[in-house]
């Protein structure tokens, strides 16, 4: 349902330019929930900023169902972007509304019908376990709720992908664990596709059944998550899966 | 002293009403002005949702240079706008007109300031939702700000009222005007010292109210 190709993405910074993808091609099919692994500075952020629309490509294209996601403006562009939910390694959550408010947000953006809204809010509380916390603030919650009402809040338009930057990253390993396990849920109870970047081999391994190993701004190796864990072609897999010692010339 | 302060007491009373509604009045209007310049200084500023330098810079620039003319000036320069306006140059009401122009500029880069305090990612995050740039302005930005907004209101409030005191020296009616006519011109040191008490008490209560207005809807706070 996704496909990247020949995307390359530059940053002209103040030392020069910086190429933080090369020339990426990768397809996303639906149901799969596909991981995107590499070391820090590889481009994951950017690949993800990519596909949310947040960074537009320098060369290349992105698209959803055949609909290339950067020629897209105004209200075109406002209805894809609801297609998609994201969530941000740091939450991104307002902080002057409620748990509920924060889930409700996008689709009051919309302009839904508000008892409709509430309804479907106070379910997806629910899917995500937060029912309790619904009146509480940001500032109240642990890093792992705060994670969940994230998702819950990501998934309010009914999104038929789920786009995650480091989802986990900044839990501990049960709280990881109970997070990826929404995850898995909602991939299968909701019938999403989901995109997970991460840096954690195990996040992988817990629930992607599609993997892309990111190395220096390009992809070395994807396909199926066991076989490619089974047989790590590149050095870069390798040394995630922890074969190779670090800095071994 | 307390033979003094029977004796001002009516008038004190009045011109503290006088220097209230004058300061109160000019907040409303320097808000009506400078909140929308605030916004738009914001936007269109570097990494802002509407980013546009050439405007940036050039309204940056206007807004500078009413904030660098000194108020007593400002106040003179334009009396024959302020007539025009409403009708004629002196007393109170003619007063709000140099101190909604005065403190627009400054009520403006307060705002830009609070609304810079806003975490990108949070902008971000609404942009992906959907969300139209005139949801992230009044959503998003102005929303989450309202503690920082509460803490600049206060700011200007006082910066408005001490120029009020100065309107007050040239015809604008107020405590100002008391404490010249009465301290200065017929030399009544107590009443003086009463009007700045009064000036004193005000900003006191100005700063404490809105203060913990502010502590109190900020919800980061738990
Ligand atoms: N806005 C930007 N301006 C300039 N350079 C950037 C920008 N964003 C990213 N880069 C550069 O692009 C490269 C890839 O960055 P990216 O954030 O995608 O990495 P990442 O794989 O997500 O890393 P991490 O695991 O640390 O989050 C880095 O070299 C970074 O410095
Ligand atoms: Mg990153």
């Amino acid at each position: 349902m996704i496909e990247i190709s020949h995307l390359t993405k530059k940053f002209n910074d103040k030392s020069g330019e910086v190429t933080a993808l090369h020339d990426v091609n990768l397809s996303i099919g639906r149901g799969d929930v596909f991981g995107i692994i590499g070391m820090s500075g590889a481009g994951k952020s950017t690949l993800l900023r990519c596909l949310s629309t947040l960074e537009t490509p320098t060369s290349g294209t992105v698209t959803l169902d055949g609909v290339n996601l950067h020629t897209l403006s105004g209200n075109d562009l406002i209805q894809m972007r609801r297609r998609m939910g994201v969530v941000f390694q740091g939450y991104n959550l307002l902080m002057q509304r409620t748990v509920r408010q924060n889930v409700a947000f996008p689709l009051s953006l919309a302009g839904g019908d508000p008892a409709e809204t509430a309804r479907r809010t106070s379910e997806l509380l629910e899917l995500v376990g937060l029912s309790a916390k619904a009146d509480s603030y940001p500032s109240q919650l642990s890093g792992g709720q705060k994670q969940r009402v994230a998702i819950a809040r990501a998934l309010s338009t009914s999104p038929e992908v789920l786009l995650c930057d480091e989802p986990t990253s900044a839990l501990d390993s049960l709280t990881t664990k109970s997070v990826l396990e929404l995850l898995r849920d909602i991939n299968r109870k909701l019938n999403v596709t989901i995109v997970i970047i991460t840096h954690e081999i195990a996040v992988v391994k817990a629930i992607c059944n599609k993997v892309a190993v990111i190395d220096a701004s390009e992809f070395v190796e994807w396909g199926d998550t066991q076989e490619i864990f089974a047989a790590p072609k590149s050095r870069m897999t390798r040394q995630l899966l922890g074969y190779e010692v670090m800095n071994d010339d | 002293m307390i033979e003094t302060i029977q004796k001002f007491a009516p008038l004190l009373w009045e011109n503290t009403l006088v220097t209230l509604g004058m300061v109160g009045a000019s907040t409303l209007f320097a808000y009506l002005l400078g909140l929308p310049m605030g916004v738009l200084l914001r936007v269109t500023d570097r990494g802002g949702i509407m980013e546009n330098h050439a405007f940036n810079s050039a309204f940056g620039w206007v807004v500078n240079i009413l904030r660098s003319l000194p108020f007593i000036i400002l106040m003179i320069s334009i009396s024959p706008f302020t007539r025009l306006l409403v009708g004629k140059a002196i007393g109170p009401v003619a007063a709000c007109v140099p101190l909604v122009i005065g403190a627009a500029p400054f009520v403006a880069r307060l705002v830009e300031t609070s609304l810079a305090e806003i975490d990108t990612g949070m902008i971000e995050a609404a942009k992906c939702m959907g969300a139209t740039n005139w949801q992230i302005i009044s959503k998003v930005m102005v929303r989450e700000s309202v503690p920082s907004l509460i803490r600049g209101l206060s700011i200007s409030t006082i910066t408005i009222l001490g120029y009020s005191a100065m309107a007050g020296a040239i015809g604008g009616g107020g405590l100002g005007d008391v404490a010249i006519r009465y301290g200065q011109h017929r030399f009544e040191p107590k009443v003086m010292l009463l009007t700045i008490i009064l000036l004193v008490i005000i900003v006191c209560v100005i700063q404490i109210v809105f203060d913990r207005l502010s502590t109190r809807l900020d919800k980061r706070n738990r």
